[in-house]
C-alpha cells in the first residue's frame, strides 16, 4: 500500500507547469529568431512593404464622410460660437475688481478664509503679470465645456445606472474617451468644425465626460440599500424615488464628478491651444515656450498652475466639508449672503462700467512686459550651467535611455560607451543572467525565473532590436495566462494592427519611453512613498507638492524641462516623470500605512528589524495597493506621451502630433487608437493580475 | 390567547422566494401538492438559492409577532415579501384579506403611503435631510401641504422623546437617536402595519435594552399590529406575542415563547432556546389550568406575570394563585406544583446542558 506513495514524489519533482510549457516554445522561438537576425531582417523590422495603407483608407472614408456631414456640423459650430462669444465678452465685461469680490465670496463658502485668501493672491498675481484677458478667455472656454460635460455627462452615467447591460460599451467608450489623446481626435472634429476655438471647447468636452459618467454611476451604485427601501416604503413614485432619494444621496459623488470634470475641462482647454485662434492663457505657455521666452513662459505656466490649484480647491470644497467640521468663515458666509456678495459684485461691475464703459481698468504694463531681463538672465543661467545640464542629460541619455533602445549589444561600442565588450564579458553577462533566473527560480518559482530572464534578453538586445514576432507572442501569452483568452487576443490583436500600419518603430520608441519612465518613477516615487509612510514630517512636507503636481495641467510640466534640457528624448522623460511620479509615492504611502496593524505588531513582537518588517510583512501585504499606484503611473506616462511629443520625440506621441500638423485625420486615429489600446492593455493586466491575487489569498 | 379573540391582519400562505437563473420554472405547475422540503433540495441541487420555502402564518391585529433567525436564514427576506420590496416568486399575501401580490404598482405605492411602515436596521435616514424633514418626508411624497407635514412631524419627534433635535442632521446624532428618527418616519402617516427589520441590532446593548423598553411603551399607545424581526433570541422572547423560528428559509416553528420553550419543535430550536430561563419566559397565565369548580385560591396574579416574579411569594408558603383569564372565560388556578415541575426542568436542563 505504501508503494505508490513512495513513487510519488520523484514524479512530481520533475513535473511541469502546464502554464510553463508554451513560455519554453516561446524561449525556443527566440532563440531561433535571434540566431536568424542577420539572414532574414523582417524578423526585426517589419519590411515597408508589408504594410496596410489603413490611414489612407480612412482618410478616403472621412473625406466622403465629411464633405456629407459638414455642413450640419459647421451649424452647430455657429450655434456653440455665439455662447462663446457671449460668454468670452461677459467675462472681458466684468471689470477685475468685481471678479474677485464674487470669487473670493465663492472661496469662503467653499473652504474659508484660507482659501479666500489664496484665491485673492492668486486673481493679484494674474492681473499683475498681465494675463488677465487670457485667463479670462480660458476661464470662457471652461464656463462653456463644463456645464455640456456635466449635463452629458449625468445623463450617460443614469443610462449605465438604470440600463446595467449597457455598462460594458459604456465604459469601453468611457476607457477610449480618456486614453486616446485629444490630438487624434482634434484632426477630424477641426474637419468638421472648421478651424477656431470651438474644436477646443468640444475636444474639451469629450475628455471631460467620462469623470461624470463614472462618478454619477458610483454614486448612484453606492445608495445605501437601506435608503432605497425606506424611499419606496414611504410611497415613493419611480420619479420621486429618483429625484428625492437616490440623488441627493448621490450628491457628494456627483460633486466629486464635477471637480474632476472642471479639471479635465481646463486641462484640456489649455491643451486645446495648440490650434490657436482664441489668445488663451495655453497660447501664451505655448508661443512663449516656442520663442524661447522662459521668464514668460514661466509666468504665465505659474498662472495655469495657480487657477488649476484655485478651482480645485473652489469646486472639491463643495464636494466634501471638511473633517473637523465647517470653519467659522464657512458658516458665516450662508447662502444669503453669498447670494448678496455675488450680487453686490455685479452691481458694483455695472456701476464701473456706467461710469468708465471702455476703460480696461488693468495696469498698464504687466510684469511679461519687464522680463526682458529675466530672460537674459535664465538664458545666462542656463548658458553658464550648461556642463551641468548637459552632464546629467548626458548621463542618463548613455547610461540608461540608449541602452534601453539599443542594448547592450548595441550601446557597447567605441562611438557610444568607448569600450566594447569582449566575448568573455558576455559570457560573464550570459552566466550572470542565468544564475538569477536560477536564484528567482529556487525562491519565487518559475515565473519569477521567465521574467528575469526576459529583462536579460531585452537589455541585451534592446528594445528596438527585439524580434516583433517574439514580442508579441510573449506579451499575448503574459495576457492570455493572467486575464484569460480573450486578453490575450486583445493583445494579438492590437500589436498586431500596429504592426500592419507601419508604427512598429514608433510603439517600441513609446514603450522603451514609457517603461523607463514608470521604472523611474517607481523607484523614486516608491522611496519617498516609503519614507512618507514612516515620517509624519515627509508625508505633511510632500502632500502639498503632490497635490500641486496633480491638479497642474499636463502642459506646465514641459516647462521647466524644456527650460533647462532643451528639445530631446531626455526632456520628454523629465516631463512624464513630472506628471506620473505622484501616484506611486500616494499609493505606496497610503499602502503601507493602511496595512493592518495586528499583522505589523505581531511580525514586530517577534523580533524583526525594521527593515525585515518592510521587507516581508508591510510591502507584500500593500501590494494590491501598490500596483493600482503602478496602474495610475502608467497611464500618466502614456498620456503625458502625447504632449511630450511637442519637446521632440520619435513615439507614437510624435505619431499623433505630426498627423494633425499634416491633417492627416487617419494617421492620427490610427496612432491615437494605439496608444489607447497600450493603456487598457495595462490597465486589464494590472487589473486581473491584482484580482488573481486577491483571489488566491482569500 | 390573542388569535382567537381578533380579527387576522396579515395571512402569509406559502410563500416562497428563490434567486437563481429561472426561478419561475418551478412554480408553474398548478394544482400539485409539491412536498416543501424536497423541492427546496431540488432547488439547491439545480444551483438555485431558496431564500424562503414554504412560509406561512397569520398575524392578529394589534399582535407583536417576531420573526427570529440567524444571519442568512431568510427573516429579512421575508419581511421585504411581506411589503414587496422583494417579489415573492409563489404564494399568497393577504392584507385585510385582499392578495397583496396582486395589486399593481400604483395601488402598491398607494398601499406604502397610508398602510405600512417600515423601520430598517441601519436606520435608512435620507443624509441630506434634517431630523424634521426626514420625519416629514413620507408625507411630502404624497404632496401634503407644508404646514400639515410639518406639524405632523413634530408631533412624531415629540412621541419618540426627540424634542429639540429638529434641525439636526442624522450624522449628528447617535445611533439610538437615529433610529428614533427612523421609527419616527415610519409612524409619521399613522400606518396600521408595522414592519422592523432588526430595528436595534445596530445598537449598544444598554441602548437595545432602552429602545425595547420604548418600543414596548409605544405598542402599549398605539396598538399596531407588528412584524418584528430579529436574531437576538432575548429580544426576541422579551417582546413577542408570538414568534415564529426560520432556518434555512423555513419556518420551524411558530408559537407564543412559553410553547417554544416548553415544546420545542426540532432538536435545532432546542438548542437555539437552550438559554433562556424558564422561569422568565413562562407565565402565570401559560401553565394555569381551569378551576373546574374547586375553590379559588386567595392570591391573585394577572396571567403576564412571569414565574420568576411569583417565587418569593411561593417561598412564603402560598401554595395557589388564581388567575383571571382574558374575556369573559372563568378564572384559572395555578398550584404551587405546577411551578415547582417548570423549576425542576429548568435544572434538569441546566445539568445536561
Amino acid at each position: 500500500m505504501t508503494a505508490p506513495a513512495a513513487i510519488a514524489p520523484p514524479a512530481q519533482r520533475f513535473a511541469i507547469a502546464p502554464a510553463l510549457v508554451p513560455w519554453c516554445a516561446l524561449a525556443v522561438l527566440t532563440a531561433f529568431c535571434l540566431l536568424l537576425k542577420t539572414e532574414l531582417p523582417w524578423l526585426v523590422n517589419f519590411p515597408k512593404e508589408w504594410t496596410l495603407p489603413l490611414a489612407s483608407y480612412i482618410n478616403a472614408v472621412t473625406d466622403v464622410v465629411v464633405s456629407v456631414i459638414q455642413p450640419g456640423f459647421r451649424g452647430l459650430s455657429a450655434l456653440l460660437d455665439a455662447p462663446m462669444r457671449g460668454a468670452r465678452l461677459a467675462l472681458a465685461w466684468l471689470p477685475w475688481p468685481a471678479v474677485m469680490l464674487a470669487v473670493t465670496a465663492l472661496a469662503l463658502k467653499s473652504s474659508g478664509e484660507r482659501l479666500a485668501i489664496f484665491a485673492l493672491a492668486t486673481l493679484a498675481y494674474i492681473l499683475l503679470a498681465g494675463y488677465w484677458p487670457q485667463s479670462m478667455n480660458t476661464l470662457a472656454l471652461v464656463l462653456l465645456a463644463v456645464p455640456i460635460s456635466i449635463v452629458l455627462g449625468f445623463l450617460l452615467g443614469v443610462l449605465g445606472y438604470a440600463r446595467p447591460r449597457w455598462r460594458p460599451v459604456l465604459n469601453g467608450a468611457l476607457d477610449l474617451m480618456q486614453t486616446v489623446p485629444a490630438f487624434a481626435y482634434l484632426i477630424p472634429l477641426l474637419l468638421l468644425f472648421g478651424f477656431g476655438p470651438v474644436v477646443g471647447l468640444i475636444a474639451s468636452a469629450v475628455y471631460a465626460t467620462p469623470p461624470m459618467v463614472r462618478n454619477t454611476m458610483l454614486g448612484l451604485d453606492r445608495v445605501p440599500a437601506t435608503i432605497s427601501e425606506a424611499g419606496l416604503m414611504s410611497g415613493c413614485t419611480r420619479r420621486q424615488q429618483f429625484w428625492q432619494v437616490e440623488v441627493p444621496t448621490a450628491a457628494p459623488q456627483l460633486l466629486v464628478g464635477f471637480n474632476q470634470t472642471t479639471m479635465a475641462a481646463l486641462s484640456m482647454v489649455i491643451v486645446a491651444a495648440i490650434i490657436g485662434g482664441f489668445e488663451d492663457i495655453g497660447w501664451e505657455v505655448l508661443s512663449s515656450m516656442r520663442k524661447a521666452e522662459f521668464g514668460q513662459s514661466i509666468l504665465s505656466g505659474l498662472v495655469i498652475a495657480l487657477l488649476a490649484i484655485l478651482i480645485d480647491r473652489l469646486t472639491i470644497g463643495f464636494a466634501k466639508a471638511p473633517e473637523t467640521g465647517p470653519t467659522r468663515a464657512m458658516r458665516w458666509m450662508t447662502p444669503r449672503r453669498l447670494a448678496l456678495s455675488l450680487a453686490t459684485a455685479l452691481a458694483l461691475a455695472v456701476v464701473i462700467r456706467l461710469a468708465a464703459p471702455d476703460a480696461t481698468l488693468l495696469p498698464e504694463t504687466g510684469l511679461r512686459m519687464q522680463m526682458g531681463a529675466v530672460n537674459q538672465w535664465l538664458l545666462g543661467l542656463v548658458r553658464d550651467y550648461a556642463w551641468s545640464f548637459n552632464g546629467v542629460r548626458n548621463a542618463v541619455l548613455y547610461c540608461l535611455l540608449l541602452p534601453m533602445r539599443v542594448g547592450i549589444s548595441g550601446a557597447a561600442t567605441p562611438a557610444m560607451w568607448g569600450f566594447s565588450l569582449p566575448p568573455s564579458a558576455l559570457a560573464v553577462y550570459v552566466g550572470l543572467v542565468a544564475a538569477l533566473a536560477a536564484l528567482a527560480l529556487r525562491r519565487f518559482g518559475w515565473r519569477a525565473a521567465v521574467a528575469v530572464l526576459a529583462a536579460g534578453l531585452v537589455l541585451y538586445t534592446g528594445f528596438l532590436d527585439l524580434p516583433w514576432p517574439v514580442f508579441i507572442l510573449a506579451v499575448a501569452l503574459l495576457a492570455g495566462q493572467v486575464g484569460g483568452p480573450r486578453l490575450g487576443l486583445f493583445a494579438m490583436a492590437g500589436f498586431g494592427l500596429i504592426l500592419v500600419n507601419g508604427l512598429w518603430p514608433q510603439l517600441v520608441q513609446s514603450l522603451y519611453l514609457c517603461t523607463l519612465a514608470v521604472l523611474l518613477c517607481l523607484l523614486v516615487g516608491g522611496a519617498l512613498g516609503v519614507w512618507a509612510a514612516h515620517s509624519e514630517r515627509v508625508s505633511r512636507a510632500l502632500k502639498p507638492i503632490c497635490d500641486a503636481l496633480q491638479t497642474m495641467p499636463q502642459f506646465v510640466f514641459l516647462i521647466p524641462a524644456l527650460m533647462f534640457f532643451k528639445v530631446g528624448e531626455f526632456t520628454a522623460l523629465i516631463a512624464i516623470m513630472l506628471y506620473a511620479i505622484v501616484p506611486p509615492i500616494r499609493y505606496v504611502e497610503h499602502g503601507l500605512r493602511h496595512v493592518r496593524a495586528d499583522v505589523v505588531e505581531a511580525v514586530e513582537q517577534m523580533g524583526a528589524t525594521p527593515l525585515q518588517t518592510l521587507l516581508q510583512a508591510k510591502l507584500p501585504l500593500a501590494l494590491p495597493v501598490v500596483m493600482l499606484g503602478l496602474n495610475q503611473t502608467i497611464m500618466a506616462a502614456l498620456s503625458m506621451l502625447a504632449i511630450a511629443a511637442l519637446v521632440g520625440t520619435r513615439d507614437l506621441g510624435q505619431a499623433v502630433y505630426v498627423a494633425l500638423g499634416k491633417a492627416d485625420a487617419g494617421m492620427g486615429l490610427i496612432a491615437g487608437l494605439s496608444i489607447a489600446f497600450l493603456a487598457i492593455l495595462a490597465d486589464r493586466l494590472i487589473q486581473s493580475a491584482v484580482a488573481r491575487s486577491a483571489a488566491a489569498s482569500s | 390567547m390573542y388569535t382567537a379573540a381578533r380579527p387576522i391582519k396579515l395571512a402569509c400562505r406559502n410563500v416562497w422566494k428563490v434567486y437563481g437563473r429561472r426561478p419561475d420554472y418551478y412554480f408553474d405547475s398548478r394544482g400539485y401538492v409539491i412536498d416543501p422540503d424536497a423541492l427546496a433540495e431540488r432547488l439547491r441541487a439545480e444551483a438555485h438559492l431558496p431564500a424562503v420555502v414554504d412560509a406561512s402564518f397569520e398575524v392578529a391585529t394589534g399582535e407583536i409577532f417576531v420573526i427570529m433567525g440567524l444571519s442568512g436564514s431568510g427573516k429579512s427576506t421575508l419581511v421585504r415579501c411581506l411589503s414587496r420590496l422583494v417579489e415573492p416568486s409563489a404564494g399568497e399575501i393577504l392584507l385585510d384579506g385582499r392578495n397583496l401580490l396582486a395589486a399593481s404598482g400604483k395601488e402598491l405605492i398607494e398601499l406604502r403611503r397610508h398602510a405600512m411602515g417600515m423601520v430598517f436596521q441601519n436606520f435608512g435616514l435620507l443624509p441630506h435631510l434634517s431630523v424634521l424633514d426626514n420625519v416629514a418626508f413620507p408625507l411630502k411624497i404624497q404632496g401634503k401641504p407644508a404646514k400639515e407635514r410639518e406639524a405632523r412631524a413634530r408631533e412624531m419627534i415629540a412621541l419618540v422623546g426627540l424634542e429639540g433635535r429638529e434641525a439636526s442632521f442624522p450624522h449628528q446624532l447617535s445611533g439610538g437617536q437615529q433610529q428614533r428618527v427612523g421609527i419616527a418616519r415610519s409612524l409619521a402617516v399613522g400606518p396600521e402595519l408595522w414592519f422592523l427589520d432588526e430595528p436595534f441590532s445596530a445598537l449598544d446593548p444598554l441602548i437595545r435594552k432602552q429602545m425595547q423598553d420604548e418600543f414596548l411603551r409605544l405598542q402599549r399607545m398605539l396598538k399596531k399590529t407588528i412584524i418584528f424581526i430579529t436574531h437576538d433570541i432575548a429580544e426576541a422572547f422579551r417582546l413577542a406575542d408570538r414568534l415564529a423560528i426560520m432556518r434555512a428559509g423555513k419556518i420551524v416553528q411558530i408559537g407564543r415563547p412559553a410553547d417554544i420553550v416548553l415544546n420545542p419543535a426540532d432538536d435545532y430550536v432546542a438548542q437555539f432556546t437552550e438559554d433562556m430561563p424558564l422561569l422568565r419566559v413562562i407565565t402565570a397565565g401559560d401553565i394555569a389550568t381551569p378551576a373546574n369548580g374547586t375553590a379559588l385560591p386567595e392570591r391573585s396574579v394577572a396571567a403576564d406575570t412571569s414565574l420568576e416574579a411569583l417565587i418569593p411569594q411561593l417561598a412564603s408558603g402560598v401554595s395557589a394563585f388564581t388567575v383571571p383569564v382574558a374575556g369573559d372565560g372563568p378564572p384559572a388556578v395555578l398550584s404551587a406544583g405546577a411551578v415547582l415541575a417548570v423549576l425542576e426542568r429548568e435544572q434538569a436542563r441546566r445539568k445536561s446542558s
